[in-house]
């Protein structure tokens, strides 16, 4: 692996100082498990390696029914997944960090790595998207708030400044009625890239029985993860049927513009896209049901 | 171009120093620097989980991880897992039930293992499969290797409970 130096930060000060000073040749290590390959690869090249994974509002994961979610950039997926709290309030977002590689994987990979890699097929951003997260952005000067669906401009690119840095992700308290699920479709059961995804939150009336609201995101259809607004208008204020799901869904596919690969041809994807966000929103409603 | 690091950490029970630089992974520096080679190298990506060893309690890749980054952590491999004498029962068990060929895979899912089976005494087969998806074997099949963790599993239970 290239030469570099290690700096483990211990505020975000001193991490957002390096990142200043060094500009793109400052990288943030946060689980490494993206870092570490694209460095020894030489996908990307780093004068300074700067651990976050010490710096306290970093490694923050704190959830109450009226603040609702803070995950800090470096939390790793495991500690999420443990927390039976979290686990009960957010199950769409367990479905995302429980299938992000396998358990070694999972004991260091971070969500703050996951977006920052911004790769259209990373697995936590969907559901994250849906739930209306939120990305917490510090620079030495500044610190802003970013809805996820605007972090995005290509494959491997975001609007992150090289002198900035990911500081945590804020999801709101889910409302009452919600229900949301991830799903991916991939060969195998385990450790594969996705082909397509869907990340779906809905909303309930009282009854149980209409659509108040529903936010719908694709993954791997797209050189960004894809916010799919209309998706979610098509089920607002109708009632839980056959019908309405499936025009999400097919708001779904019409708005996925997939490239073919080895992993999958455009038309397969088009196609998983109404699928998975079908059986994600029956999934969803299932959930919101008996919550 | 040497920016050597001096790093304290716990391994295997035993309290260490070493240096390394920066560039350098935990799986070449227990390999190379500390000369524990029971840790393996597969893929060197984290695909395969020859290199798995337990870092504060969790299962990670030592091939994604800097040599830097463990100061001040506690790191345990399969040679801190073998007992001072006769075999653990995870060895025991692979042994008998023949989940090994070669070998190369066996450190890493004997580390993964003894990971799951600190948290889960009495894993189902299917529990155990999802563990282990990040382990991977190109010789034995994987049904002797699942096999092999739930009669340690097994024995291990049995050796837990109060005479
Ligand atoms: C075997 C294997 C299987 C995998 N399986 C999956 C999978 O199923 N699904 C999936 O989505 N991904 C998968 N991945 C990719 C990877 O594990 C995830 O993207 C993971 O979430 C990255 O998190 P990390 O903490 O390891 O990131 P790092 O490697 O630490 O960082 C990733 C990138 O983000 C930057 N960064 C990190 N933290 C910050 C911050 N706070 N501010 C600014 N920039 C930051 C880094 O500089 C780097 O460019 C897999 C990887 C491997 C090796
Ligand atoms: S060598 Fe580390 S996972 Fe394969
Ligand atoms: S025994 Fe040879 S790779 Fe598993």
């Amino acid at each position: 692996m290239q030469a570099f130096s290690y700096v483990p930060a211990r505020t975000i000060s001193e991490a957002a100082e390096i990142l200043a000073r060094e500009g793109d040749q400052a990288k943030c290590l946060s689980g490494g498990t993206d870092l570490i390959v694209f460095l020894r690869e030489g996908r990307r090249s780093a004068k300074v390696v700067v651990d976050v994974k010490g710096i306290p509002e970093l490694n923050q994961l704190s959830y109450s029914p009226k603040e609702g979610l803070t995950i800090g950039a470096a939390v790793p997926c495991h500690r999420i997944y443990n927390n039976a709290q979290i686990a009960a309030a957010y199950p769409g977002l367990i479905d995302a960090v429980t299938l992000i590689g396998g358990t070694a994987i999972q004991g260091r990979a971070t969500l703050g790595g996951n977006v920052c890699t911004a790769s259209p097929a990373g697995d936590s951003i969907p559901v994250l998207i849906a739930y209306e997260a939120t990305c917490i952005v510090a620079s030495r000067s500044v610190t802003k708030a970013i809805p996820l669906e605007k972090f995005f401009l290509g494959p491997g690119r975001t609007v992150l400044q090289p002198s900035e840095l990911l500081v945590a992700l804020k999801l709101p308290p889910p409302r009452p009625g919600t229900g949301a699920a991830y799903l991916r479709f991939i060969p195998r059961n385990e450790m594969d890239i996705a082909v397509t995804s869907a990340g779906v939150a809905v909303v309930l009336d009282e009854s149980k029985t209409h659509f108040v609201g529903a936010r719908i995101a694709l993954g791997a259809v797209a050189p960004t993860p894809l916010f799919v607004p209309e998706a979610g208008a098509a089920l607002a204020g109708r009632p839980v049927s056959d019908e309405a799901i499936e025009a999400a869904a097919q708001a779904a596919r019409a708005a996925a513009r997939p490239i073919t690969d080895m992993r999958g041809s455009a038309e397969q994807r088009k196609h998983l896209s109404y699928v998975l966000t079908r059986r994600a929103l029956w999934k969803a409603v299932e959930r919101a049901k008996s919550a | 171009m040497s920016n050597k690091v001096l790093v304290t950490a716990t391994i295997n029970d035993e309290e260490m120093s070493f240096v390394c630089e920066p560039r350098q992974s935990l799986l070449e520096v227990l390999r190379d620097v500390l000369n524990l080679t029971g840790v393996k190298e597969g893929c060197n990506n984290g695909n395969c989980g020859a290199c798995a060893v337990i870092l504060n309690g969790v299962l990670v890749n030592s091939c994604l991880v800097l040599g830097v980054e463990i100061n001040g952590a506690t790191v345990t491999t399969i040679e801190g897992i073998t007992p001072k004498e006769g075999l653990h029962p995870l060895q025991q068990k692979f042994l008998e039930d023949a989940a090994l060929q070669c070998g190369i895979c066996t450190p890493g899912f004997i580390v993964a293992a003894k990971a799951l089976l600190d948290k889960n005494p009495n894993p189902t087969e299917h529990e155990v499969r999802y563990w282990l998806a990040g382990n991977l074997c190109r010789c034995t099949g994987y049904d002797k290797i699942v096999r092999a963790v739930l009669d340690a599993a097994e024995v291990m239970r049995a050796e837990k409970q109060p005479v």
